[in-house]
């Protein structure tokens, strides 16, 4: 599992933006795109290279405490992000 | 934003089968047909001299504009070669404010690292650079010139200073796919975060050329395991570089999803401004539009060029009563035209089509075929205008 006080930073060349067009988040990368969920980029949006990934469990489980297991969920998706190397860690 | 609730309305009631397009995702700018190299297998129309006008800065920008607006988000700068152009700096600026993310698909010659700061300040994302092989000898005679495989290396390592992310591009074919390893090798050395490992597809001049590069099915197959050893070894390794391995369709039983489908996502501009669903599609007897007489948003919904394919209501059998219609959209409209003199047919990769014999015939012919590269049909204006009468 992702030590918690790691800094996930996005991988040199990649772009998290939004898509007016598409009504959602994209990940932009060398001649490709990922279409994101909701929950994958309220995790993005805190991707900025200063936070590590406790404090992007703690900001997010203040924002949807109804949703259960939130920690392993980010958890999860930094593994995911980190096998497909979106993400660096600091 | 485009209005695509009324334009869908005005498409719909004119014909019910053709379903409302996705957003040009993927924005194509071919700037110009000039290029220092000859490859022989170079997608560009066999008559791209009798192409030669070019839309000025201003044009293009309104194109990448508009493109935007309509949902547009990655945007290719290619051509021929797009360094000729010397107001790229200028065109990768305006579409970096834009929001696009820039890719720049070169061959390298004509990139200094003057340039390279220069398009980096301007907001360039990505550079992607093509070689012909590996070795020198083979990278130049392919190229047709003797200083390419040089400038390429140099340029490369430029690139990676830099601090841009690289795709390196090797266009493989029966005269360098046995070399795949020394290729991944040089990749690796390089430093490339994606390796596009491509098979000659055969349009345009590698169409002209096929004979002359397509390679057997044990050089195919033998490629494919050695860079699956490589994907086996980097994956281990916790290794970033990506390897992409794309097969020439000439050894499938079905044909690819071309395109993702006929102008599904996919909006090219030559460089007269002519707007096409795939870049070799100039070729098919279809009237395509114009940027200058047109908006991007007429083109992409309501021309009659990029409407011709959409939907199955054009497909006659076998694709029509087919289950695998909406899989693979009767696979390349290109294809079907140049092998079976129609575009509507099942191309004839499709071991259903009536013409699948070329394809048999094609694989046979690579299997006795021993000419060497010197046969070749290098790709240059001459050619071009001894072959197409300008």
């Amino acid at each position: 599992m992702t030590p918690v006080d790691k800094v996930p930073v996005l991988r040199r060349g990649y772009r998290f933006q939004w898509e007016p067009a598409q009504a959602c988040h994209v990940l932009l990368y060398p001649e490709g795109m990922i279409k994101l969920n909701d929950s994958a980029s309220e995790i993005f949006k805190l991707i900025d290279g200063r936070q590590d990934v406790a404090a992007i469990i703690a900001n997010l489980s203040e924002r949807f405490p109804d949703v259960p297991g939130i920690d392993e969920d980010i958890f999860a998706f930094m593994e995911v992000a980190s096998a497909q190397f979106w993400i660096d860690f600091l | 934003m485009l209005s695509s609730g009324s334009t869908f309305s005005k498409v719909a009631s004119a014909k019910p089968n053709v379903p409302k397009p996705g957003p040009p995702l993927w924005l194509l700018a071919e700037l110009t047909y000039r290029c220092p190299l000859q490859c022989p297998y170079c997608s560009n129309p066999l008559d791209f001299a009798k192409h030669g006008k070019e839309l000025t800065t201003a044009q293009w920008i309104e194109v990448f504009r508009q493109s935007r607006e309509m949902g547009a988000a990655q945007l290719g700068f290619s051509g021929g070669e797009p360094l000729v152009r010397q107001d790229l700096a200028e065109l990768i600026k305006a579409a970096r404010d834009m929001g696009y993310y820039t890719n720049l698909i070169t061959s390298g010659i004509g990139l200094t690292e003057k340039r390279i700061a220069e398009f980096s300040e301007a907001g360039l994302d990505h550079i992607q650079i093509s070689f012909q092989a590996a070795d020198e000898e083979v990278n130049n005679m392919l190229a047709g010139s003797k200083k390419a495989f040089a400038q390429k290396l140099a340029m490369a390592r430029a690139v990676k200073a830099h601090g841009y992310p690289m795709v390196l591009n090797f266009v493989t074919h029966r005269h360098n796919i046995d070399r795949i390893e020394r290729i991944i090798d040089l990749c690796l050395e390089l430093e490339a975060d994606f390796v596009e490992l491509a098979t000659c597809q055969f349009y345009g001049w590698a169409e002209l050329n096929r004979a002359g590069l397509l390679p057997t099915r044990a050089q195919l197959a033998n490629a494919e395991r050695i860079t699956n050893q490589y994907r086996a070894r980097l994956q281990a390794q916790n290794h970033p570089c990506k390897l992409i391995f794309v097969t020439p369709d000439y050894y499938e039983e079905r044909p690819k999803a071309c395109m993702n489908g006929w102008a599904n996502l996919f909006l090219d501009i030559t460089p007269d401004g002519t707007a096409l669903p795939c870049h070799s599609a100039r070729q098919l007897p279809v009237e395509f539009p114009n940027v200058l007489e047109h908006s991007i948003s007429h083109i992409w919904n309501e021309s009659f060029g990029f409407n011709r394919f959409r939907g199955d209501d054009w497909m006659p059998e076998p694709c029509r009563s087919c289950d695998e219609k909406h899989k693979d959209f009767g696979g390349c409209r290109c294809q079907a035209f140049m092998l079976t003199g129609d575009a509507s047919n099942a191309d004839p990769v499709c071991s259903k089509s009536a013409h699948h014999g070329v394809i048999l015939a094609a694989r046979e012919e690579a299997e006795r075929a021993s000419q060497g590269m010197q046969a070749l049909t290098m790709r240059n204006e001459k050619a071009s205008r001894l072959i197409v009468k300008v």
